[in-house]
């Protein structure tokens, strides 16, 4: 699998996912600057965790219109598989590229700590190697991860199976302290129609490495890479 | 021309910050404030003089970039 991370100035998670997919794939992925206009051919393409643009106007917004991002745009449209991180999924959403908008957390603080989450399909090139209804951890690190969308968005997304993550307690369930940013539905991780396009505000690539505390996010790279080769 | 943007978010889309606002008016004596709605001012210089096509300038760049519509709303004054 060959892979390209994106990166935009204002990206901190960079170095993380290009080591954890340089472990899941054998090789390191191409790191590529916001201001390239063109993408080597690759298998997949990652919008890393950070602050792009320092946040400004929008989480996410500047980056939805740098030079880069049009093609990765195009890409998704094409079909390559594109995974959004935390930022990555910020900036997913302001290219329309998935549904919704990630608002500023409910209860208005950086919210820093170690989430699980129900893995609600495994329907997908991402969540292949989990089962159905797993309860993960994975760490959230983020001020506006609170997901909103309208009720008919959604609707669809829950009729066509789109919903990839939810938070959850350590059992599985969902109540007030479940929730940790007041996202509808307890939604952590979306798809796109065509499933090739998954945005998620947990860190798989901070979950990767028992020595970082925890292994959950390493399936999410180790199933991509299956999923690719095949 | 000048051009000033509003951006508010929509009615029914919860705005933690303007009730956090709300809540410190509240704690700072001042009574009777009901609800608190936080949005963003921009004043956009523009080389344009027409303003009709000023305004349909302003209305793309709400659209493409001021304003997220999913949430926000947007409001344009054109000003000599």
């Amino acid at each position: 699998m060959r892979a390209a991370v994106i990166v935009f100035p204002g990206s901190n998670c960079d170095r993380d996912i290009q080591v954890a997919l340089r472990r899941a794939a054998g090789a390191p992925p191409v790191m590529v600057w916001h201001k390239e206009t063109s993408l080597p051919a690759v298998d997949l393409i990652v919008l890393p965790g950070g602050f792009s643009y320092g946040d400004y106007l929008r989480c996410g917004a500047m980056a939805a219109h740098s030079p880069v991002v049009a093609e990765v745009a195009a890409r998704a449209r094409k079909g390559v598989p594109v995974l959004g991180i935390c930022n990555g999924f910020q900036v997913l959403t302001e290219t329309g590229l998935l549904p919704g908008v990630l608002m500023r957390n409910a209860q208005l603080r950086f919210v820093c700590r170690t989430q699980h989450l129900s893995v609600e399909t495994t329907q997908s090139l991402f969540t292949g190697l989990y089962r159905p209804g797993e309860v993960i951890a994975m760490p959230i690190a983020h001020m506006d991860g609170s997901y909103f969308a309208d009720d008919d968005t959604l609707r669809s997304l829950r009729d066509e199976d789109r919903i990839a993550f939810r938070y959850c307690d350590a059992r599985g369930e969902g109540g007030a302290d479940a929730n940790p940013n007041g996202s509808r539905d307890r939604i952590a991780g979306i798809l796109n129609g065509r499933r090739n396009v998954l945005g998620l505000m947990p860190h798989p690539e901070r979950h990767a490495d028992a020595l970082l505390g925890g292994v959950d996010g390493a399936a999410l790279f180790e199933g991509l890479v299956r999923a690719l080769a095949a | 021309m000048k051009a000033v943007v509003h951006v508010t978010l929509k009615s029914g889309v919860l705005d933690p910050q303007g009730k956090a606002v709300r809540h410190a008016l509240g704690a700072l004596g001042f009574d009777g404030v009901g609800d608190v709605r936080q949005g963003k001012y921009l004043e956009i210089d523009l080389a344009e003089n027409d303003p009709d096509r000023a305004r349909e300038s302003v209305e793309d760049m709400c659209k493409r970039l001021l304003a997220n519509t999913v949430i926000e709303d947007y409001v344009i004054e054109i000003a000599g």
